[in-house]
């Protein structure tokens, strides 16, 4: 009964109870109501069309590093410095959208151009941890995350040097674009059509490569077993290297939403710690394309739905990180539970 | 087969349905009863207005309401107005995009409408473009803008949003006050100045502070430049870990190297705590606070003072004007009421004096106060800028925009006037 299809989910139903019933517990320790804190967060992120947009708002970036990460993931990567290739699309964006800010081009093809620019900048960026790791034998863990923080310093530096307001000096970000610089919005929303777009065009041709083509199978090949696939003839290294320009240039393309369509500037923070939220994003499906979807908007519904629980009940909005990291690792623990089951059986 | 792991999107979706159902008893559309935090303290709405609707308000406070500083003065005015008028606030804080990632204020804002809120207040300078989108997305919602120009006919970046108002204190008075009393304190003859971000706000205030501080300096019978007045900026209102300079470090950095009084100007008085620390360690050391009427209670034995906000009365004006439809776009920036300047129903800005400010220096303190309410104004020239250009000509007296709009540091006083 604990074998096949239905010992997962069982499995999984478990984890996912576990991981409610202990935020609930938490929430009953500071005397609230979980079953007020849920609606509330559920009314927060479906309860109307406008906090839905605000749903897709972040589940556009979410989604777009899930999907850079199931091909790093595919092919035995951790790409960690996903949030910082993040930042380096926003930071290339920012560039293109400076550089041509008295130009008289048509708006769309510079918007074109500063996007296609954020992806090049998170694919160059990510690169760096791909020659590391290939070259320099730099687990990619470190040298992911190392330069996760290179690229925060970066980011300060411009908004506080090269790219500061005049007479200015603020965490507070570069000046705002002009208007015809921000992907075309919805009316009355945040949501551009145009970024969910780019994310569900992400995360489909994702698919297709994995599922469908004799490069993606060489991709899980190399991630499965790197040594055997060097043996059958796969080129290994520069495998690697194309998941790490995929996955850098997905990530940009997040960034460069970040900047063309939510904030229309460089802010400090700019990512938004979306890199880190796809990676568990990717685990908790693991790395399974056809999931990504679901569970993106899934997350990005408790980001924004959580912001009612400070407003209503006073309560913490970082409630909604600490379920998703709890129900990460449930899912974990009980995949793992269920393997010596199974292997028992 | 381990594919299916991820049906718990749907499971949960399912579940967020199921628990929010069971969470609705009856009505669908159950509008916030739990909203006033420390409600308890009085339940004045029910019994001063039991007419109609109390009029919500919301505010979003760039820092933690309980901060004891910038943002706690704006949420006990909104306690304020909630006891005087009956009225409701809703707000939110920690509304910066570190603490509240992914998303914007005007965001933000549109959510605490969704809470009933028919005027919004934007507590910090973070928000000024933030609070002109929404204003604009919004033109039935009223919108306070703290210590922004927008508005300002005379100002800079004028634009007419009519349902927009700027309120701001003129802290340059309580700067100089508390600058006065940094002065009066010192054995070393150096003040630091715990600066936050670098903008036109923020140099008019550590300028006003040395003005004070040069002041009493000079009336006491120094010569004005033996006195040094160090401004070290941190990158924000308050500290966030990995992207500002740590004001706890600074602090340090200014007691240990023999700054022996530091002003506050960032959103909290953590220099205070530094003080306090060094002081029992046996480096006599001083701070003045910011912000919030009680933000000595952090160390008491070490502030000298606080010059600090009173946004109450104005607030409860502009949201009276709101709500009886007089409303009037307009920048406020209000002096205090030089009659008592801790009337907290009619003074704008305030100062309260620590318990580490001597007797004798609080006498000094109390003249310098009076002298200002006669009307000494120390923005008087001759004054040169930082690098030595000149700025006001003997005897010429600033305008408002000079003030607001002062382009660097004052000659005399450490620091950058700008980022490098």
């Amino acid at each position: 009964m604990l074998k096949g299809r239905f010992g997962g989910f069982f499995f999984q139903l478990i984890a996912l109870l576990l991981a409610f019933g202990f935020v609930s517990l938490i929430l009953l320790s500071v005397d609230a109501s979980p079953a007020e804190a849920y609606k509330n967060m559920f009314n927060g992120s479906f309860g109307s069309m406008r906090k839905f947009a605000e749903v897709l708002v972040a589940f556009v970036p979410l989604l777009l590093v899930t999907a850079g990460l199931l091909v790093t993931f595919s092919s035995g990567l951790w790409n960690i410095g996903v949030e910082g290739q993040v930042v380096l699309g926003a930071i290339t964006t920012t560039w293109v959208f400076r550089y041509f800010i008295e130009s008289d081009l048509p708006p769309a093809l510079i918007i074109t151009l500063a996007i296609l620019g954020g992806m090049l900048g998170g694919a160059v960026w990510a690169s760096f941890t791909g020659v590391l790791k290939v070259f320099g034998g730099v687990n990619e863990i470190f040298g992911g995350l190392g330069l996760n923080f290179v690229a925060t310093a970066l980011t300060i530096y411009l908004i506080f040097g090269p790219w500061k307001r005049p007479g200015v000096a603020s965490m507070s970000g570069t000046v705002p674009f002009p208007d015809e610089f921000s992907l075309p919005l919805l009316a009355g929303l945040r949501i551009s059509p145009w970024a969910l777009a780019i994310a569900l065009a992400g995360i489909v041709v994702i698919y297709f490569i994995l599922q469908g083509t004799y490069f993606g199978l060489r991709l899980k090949a190399v991630g499965k077993n790197f040594r055997a696939a060097y043996l059958l003839g796969i080129p290994t290294w520069q495998y690697s290297m194309y998941s790490f320009l995929i996955c850098g240039a997905l990530a940009g393309a997040a960034g460069a939403v970040q900047v063309a369509a939510v904030y229309h500037r460089l802010i400090p923070s700019i990512s938004s710690g979306y890199g880190y939220l796809g990676l568990m994003v990717a685990m908790l499906i693991n790395y399974n394309a056809i999931w990504a979807v679901p569970v993106a908007l899934f997350f990005a519904a408790l980001n924004i739905g959580s912001i009612q629980l400070p407003i209503l009940m006073k309560l913490d909005s970082s409630l909604s990180g600490v379920l998703q990291g709890v129900l990460v690792l449930f899912v974990l623990l009980a995949d793992g539970v269920r393997q010596k089951f199974a292997r028992k059986a | 087969m381990r594919k299916n792991l991820s049906r718990l999107a749907y499971i949960a979706l399912a579940l967020m349905f199921v628990l929010a159902a069971c969470g609705t008893p009856a009505a669908t559309e159950a509008p916030v009863p739990a909203t006033e935090a420390p409600a308890a303290t009085e339940a004045p709405a029910a019994t001063e207005a039991p007419a109609a609707e109390p009029f919500v308000f919301g505010m979003l406070l760039v820092g933690p309401y309980n901060d004891n500083g910038w943002s706690q003065a704006h949420y006990e005015a909104g306690l304020y107005v909630e006891e005087k008028f009956g009225a409701k606030m809703v707000y939110l804080d920690k509304v910066n995009p570190a603490d509240r990632p992914g998303t914007t204020p005007d965001q933000l804002a549109e959510e605490l409408v969704a809470q009933g809120a028919k005027l919004v207040i934007f507590n910090s300078d973070d928000m000024k473009d933030a609070s002109t989108t929404f204003a604009k997305a919004n033109p039935d919602v009223y919108v306070i803008m703290a210590s922004g120009d927008q508005v300002w006919e005379d100002g800079k970046v004028y634009e007419e949003i009519p349902n927009l108002m700027n309120i701001m204190g003129r802290m340059e008075y309580g700067k100089m006050i508390g600058g006065c009393a940094a002065a009066l304190s010192t054995e070393t003859g150096k003040i630091g100045y715990l600066g936050p971000l670098i903008n036109d706000e923020t140099r008019r205030l550590a300028a006003s502070a040395y003005l004070g501080a040069r002041h009493c300096w000079e009336e006491a019978g120094n010569d004005p430049a033996t006195l040094e007045f160090k401004v070290t900026w941190i990158g924000f209102w308050f500290h966030i870990p990995g992207f500002t300079t740590d004001p706890v470090d600074v602090s340090k950095d200014f007691y240990t190297t023999g700054y022996d009084v530091v002003i506050s100007g960032i959103d909290n008085p953590v220099n205070l705590a530094e003080a306090q620390k060094l002081t029992t360690e046996g480096t006599q050391s001083f701070g003045v606070a910011y912000d919030y009427v009680a933000a000595c209670s952090a160390a008491p034995d070490v502030c000298l003072g606080v010059p600090y906000f009173n946004w109450g009365p104005d607030y409860l004006a502009a949201i009276q004007s709101a709500s009886d439809g007089s409303w009037q776009s307009a920048f406020l920036w209000q002096s205090p009421d030089w009659s008592d300047i801790n009337n907290h129903d009619t003074s704008a800005i305030g100062f309260v004096k620590g318990n580490a400010l001597s007797a004798d220096a609080g006498a000094v303190l109390d003249e310098f106060i009076a002298d200002l309410a006669g009307g000494l104004n120390l923005w008087s020239g001759p004054i040169n800028l930082q690098d030595g250009t000149a700025y006001l000509a003997d005897g010429e007296v600033a305008t408002d925009q000079q003030v607001w709009y002062l382009p660097q540091l004052l000659e005399g006083m450490q620091g950058l006037s700008a980022s490098e």
